[in-house]
């Protein structure tokens, strides 16, 4: 893995953007007791009165934010992602199904959390919140890009799941850049005939790495920031499919049922464009650094490489 | 309204029930009609709505948290105004405004979607804090069943909205003593529920839930204390008003026959 750039972690980002959004009065934070790890602290320091606790309590928490929706506040609750699981339920019946517009998110998700291993790695909340109806679902890469893309939340009409990632990666965005990001439009950050690789979250930079060390073989990837999992960016794919001899997904997250699982959904469609999906195989994590855990996982770089390298062959 | 024009219209709204439930063929009229004259008494003189206006933003809120008892807030739905007697008729019929369990999607006046247990007061918790930033007088009015309180979540709520003193949060707990499969006590006896939400810092009455003097007054009490979260525990009698259904587990979720339901009605014309 990379090392850490300059950048934060995308959780800062979405602490940051909550600061942006604070001028709407209209905003409000709901905590489960770890807004220093989801990073809200910093709009509860500056906005006590607009931030709610609710200790160690989720599925409470789901529902007093959909209250709260009902009542004309736009709220952002926050919790690790697996935790965000315990009220998957609340969720579902609670705020998407009588369409009440709460967001979501949650932190430290995928095996790339670490060392506190396996109960602390929510490898399938992408998955959980994609199969509801109406809920957007969006895993950004960077700090720059989760802050861009929460701060766009303040106008969305659906409720919304955003996975951020405890811990930091090389930024895809500066300041400039990040502004073209759009919820629910794929981001192409790099430009290649042979193969797309499909990525969102801490992927994204391993599938640049790839993309890096195809070239170097004569081989040349598209890399895109599916930042976005629901809705997804069909167009984008078939597009890609149509010019590419094949796709492959890559992100911290089991295979079933995230974006490997998503695209594999649509192409199914579309005259079935060869599909390769890197990802968390079905297992759970264990304790390990970031790096240790991707390799173990079968989730580098280089797996992704090898898998554009089947493609090809 | 007078006391006994309360217990006049909640006779009606018996009626309403048990033809609705019967109509659909299913339903669940024990928890309807124990609940009917708590629902009769907020919503003929206590609670603030415009039926011209639904949304309006400053109405008071009643969350039916046990939302199986459907019938009976659409019964009382009806008689103020909100909904039809056709949509009434065609409660659980596809398309229906009257969806099984309430549903604020679909239906005028319901303020909450629900039809999973313990969800409720949570729910009204943030209606509650989202009107003290409002500075809204607007009240919140909570009712779950005594099932209900076996859910981990109404504890969490409860305990919540004691840290967070909401004042304008009125929950009222339906004490029938039966719940889906049996008794209460057999499935997971809940105990003194009154002492549990006194002990998590709430203000709690205990009353006859239809003794329409007491529904009255305590509705009163619990609307003038706004100092804290209060508690109504309402004693009443599953499937109320219709002899044969009167704490009897099995009209917990289950449709009256014809006769069943001609029986019904003589005993509540």
């Amino acid at each position: 893995m990379s090392a850490p750039s300059t950048g934060g972690a995308s959780r800062d980002g979405y602490g940051s953007a909550l600061l942006r959004l604070s001028s709407d009065p209209r905003v409000v934070v709901l905590e489960a007791d770890l807004g220093k790890s989801t990073k809200s602290c910093h709009f509860r320091e500056l906005y006590p009165e607009r931030t709610i606790s609710l200790g160690i309590a989720e599925q409470n928490m789901v529902l007093v934010a959909s209250g709260m929706a009902s009542s004309g506040k736009i709220p952002f609750a926050s919790t690790f992602a697996i935790f965000t699981e315990r009220g998957f339920e609340q969720v579902r019946n609670g705020v998407a199904r009588p369409g009440l517009v709460v967001h979501l998110c949650g932190s430290h998700g995928g095996v790339h959390t670490g060392t506190d291993g396996s109960s602390a790695q929510s490898i399938e909340d992408l998955a959980l919140y994609r199969t509801i109806p109406g809920m957007t679902v969006m895993h950004p890469c960077d700090d720059l890009s989760a802050e861009e893309l929460t701060v766009q939340l303040l106008n969305h009409d659906n409720p919304s799941y955003t996975r951020t990632a405890r811990n930091k990666t090389p930024r895809m965005y500066d300041q400039e850049t990040c502004k073209s990001l759009k919820i629910g439009k794929g981001s192409v950050l790099r430009e290649g005939g042979d193969v797309a690789i499909i990525s969102c979250g801490v992927m994204v930079s391993e599938s640049m790495k790839a993309a890096e060390y195809l070239s170097s073989k004569g081989i040349e990837a598209t890399v895109v920031d599916m930042h976005t999992l629901k809705p997804l960016d069909t167009d984008l794919i078939d597009e890609l499919a149509g010019r590419c001899k094949g796709l492959v997904t890559a992100e911290d997250h089991s295979v079933i049922g995230g974006l490997g699982g998503a695209v594999a959904e649509h192409v199914s469609y579309n005259g079935g464009t060869p599909l390769r999906m890197v990802g968390v195989p079905d297992r759970f994590g264990e304790s390990g650094t970031p790096q240790d855990l991707m390799e173990a996982m079968g989730i580098t770089y280089g797996d992704i490489a090898a898998s554009c390298e089947s493609l090809m062959s | 309204m007078d006391n006994a024009q309360l217990e006049e219209l909640a006779r009606q709204c018996r009626r309403h029930i048990v033809r609705m439930i019967h109509s659909a063929g299913a339903g669940h009229p024990g928890g309807s009609l124990s609940a009917i004259d708590i629902l009769v008494a907020l919503y003929a003189n206590k609670l603030r709505f415009d039926v011209e206006n639904p949304d309006w933003d400053d109405r008071d809120r009643f969350v039916m948290s046990k939302g199986h008892a459907s019938p009976a807030v659409y019964s009382i739905l009806h008689e103020v105004g909100f909904i039809s007697e056709a949509d009434m008729m065609s409660f659980r019929k596809i398309g229906s405004v009257c969806q099984g369990h309430v549903d604020m999607k679909w239906t005028d006046g319901v303020d909450f979607s629900a039809g999973s247990l313990g969800m409720g007061l949570s729910f009204g918790l943030g209606c509650a804090l989202a009107a003290r930033m409002d500075s809204s007088d607007r009240d919140i009015w909570v009712m779950v069943g005594d099932g209900e309180t076996q859910e981990g979540q109404f504890w969490e709520a409860a305990m919540a909205a004691d840290f967070h003193s909401v004042g304008r949060l009125n929950l009222i707990v339906d004490r029938n003593r039966i719940q889906n499969d049996d008794f209460v006590e057999v499935q997971m006896e809940v105990g003194d529920v009154a002492k549990k939400l006194s002990s998590f810092g709430w203000n709690v009455k205990e009353i006859d839930g239809h003794s329409m003097e007491e529904v009255v007054s305590a509705i009163e009490w619990s609307s003038s204390n706004i100092s804290s979260p209060t508690a109504i525990v309402a004693h009443t009698t599953k499937g109320k008003g219709v002899s044969f259904m009167e704490n009897n587990p099995s009209f917990h979720g289950k449709a009256p026959t014809d006769e069943e339901l001609r029986m019904s009605l003589e005993e509540l014309s």
